[in-house]
């Protein structure tokens, strides 16, 4: 019984720690496309 | 996240539905294996990720193919991305099978050919990934990236037919000639094996998602350089 929670835990674990990576890589990009496009909106607007 | 599309938001309702559903399938429904008990419940999810793994290389062989072909950078974001989910599940193999190989064969790994040519094969794909992460997109980049994926795909066959090929101790259950499996069992297999590439589904549109936003940033500061 022990190893089935094992892997159970471990599949939970590995999808959790690869969902937080995916999310806040996105969220970094997000911001990042927001921040240089309001440089090229001040670049524009000078 | 921001926008959410209706198919996006059916997917993710689907999901939801179908974990729950899964895990019932895996743990109630399912008999329990006579010789192993109830640690051979491993196999529902073990099995599903290695399919779901060998597929996602096979589409990291088919993108790779058309964007040598095509010239489109479209393939590679989807071979870049399928290279990661299927390090990704195949990583899941790699974890789930020596805790099931402890009880069952008292050791938790052996140079079994079908775990050296699984292990080889998560090997090829990282160094895929850490290749890709290191080196700037860049047209050359994605075209030796694309060659990689391709030689790299040759490890899945080998993986596939290597309880054929050689003596080994790993299970042979499912095999196209026949699934020696209780039906119920092969009823759990599949119901798991479908939950888990609807997620593949939704995880492979946000990887895509995460390429097409570098893709923006790379076009903004080219832009911003210029003026």
């Amino acid at each position: 019984m022990n190893y089935l929670i094992a892997a159970y835990s471990a599949i939970w674990i590995l999808l959790f720690f690869y969902l937080f990576s995916l999310f806040s890589r996105l969220k970094n990009l997000e911001k990042t496309v927001e921040a240089v496009k309001r440089k090229v909106g001040e670049k524009a607007g000078a | 996240m921001s926008n959410v599309r209706i198919s996006d938001k059916i997917l993710l309702f689907l999901i939801f539905i179908m974990v729950p559903v899964a895990l019932y399938f895996a743990f109630a429904y399912a008999p329990e294996e006579r010789v192993m008990g109830v640690v051979q419940r491993i196999f529902y999810f073990h099995v599903s990720s290695a399919w779901t793994s060998l597929l996602s290389f096979f589409f990291v062989f088919v993108g790779g193919a058309l964007y040598l072909w095509k010239n489109d950078k479209r393939f590679d974001y989807f071979a870049y991305a399928a290279a990661e989910l299927g390090v990704f599940f195949c990583t899941i193999v790699i974890v789930t099978g020596p805790i099931w190989a402890k009880p069952v064969w008292n050791v938790w790994w052996t140079w079994d050919p079908r775990l050296t040519s699984t292990f080889v094969l998560w090997l090829i794909f990282v160094a895929y990934l850490i290749l890709r992460s290191s080196l700037a997109d860049h047209p050359a980049v994605r075209k030796y990236a694309s060659v990689y994926g391709i030689i790299g795909f040759i490890d899945v066959p080998i993986v596939y037919l290597s309880i054929y090929w050689w003596r080994t101790i790993h299970p042979r259950v499912i095999t196209p000639a026949k699934v020696d499996l209780h039906p119920k069992m092969w009823y759990s297999v599949l119901i798991c094996w479908a939950t888990i590439l609807l997620l593949y589904t939704v995880l492979m549109k946000l990887r895509i998602r995460m390429e097409r936003l570098k893709e923006e940033v790379q076009i903004l500061q080219e832009r911003v350089q210029e003026d």
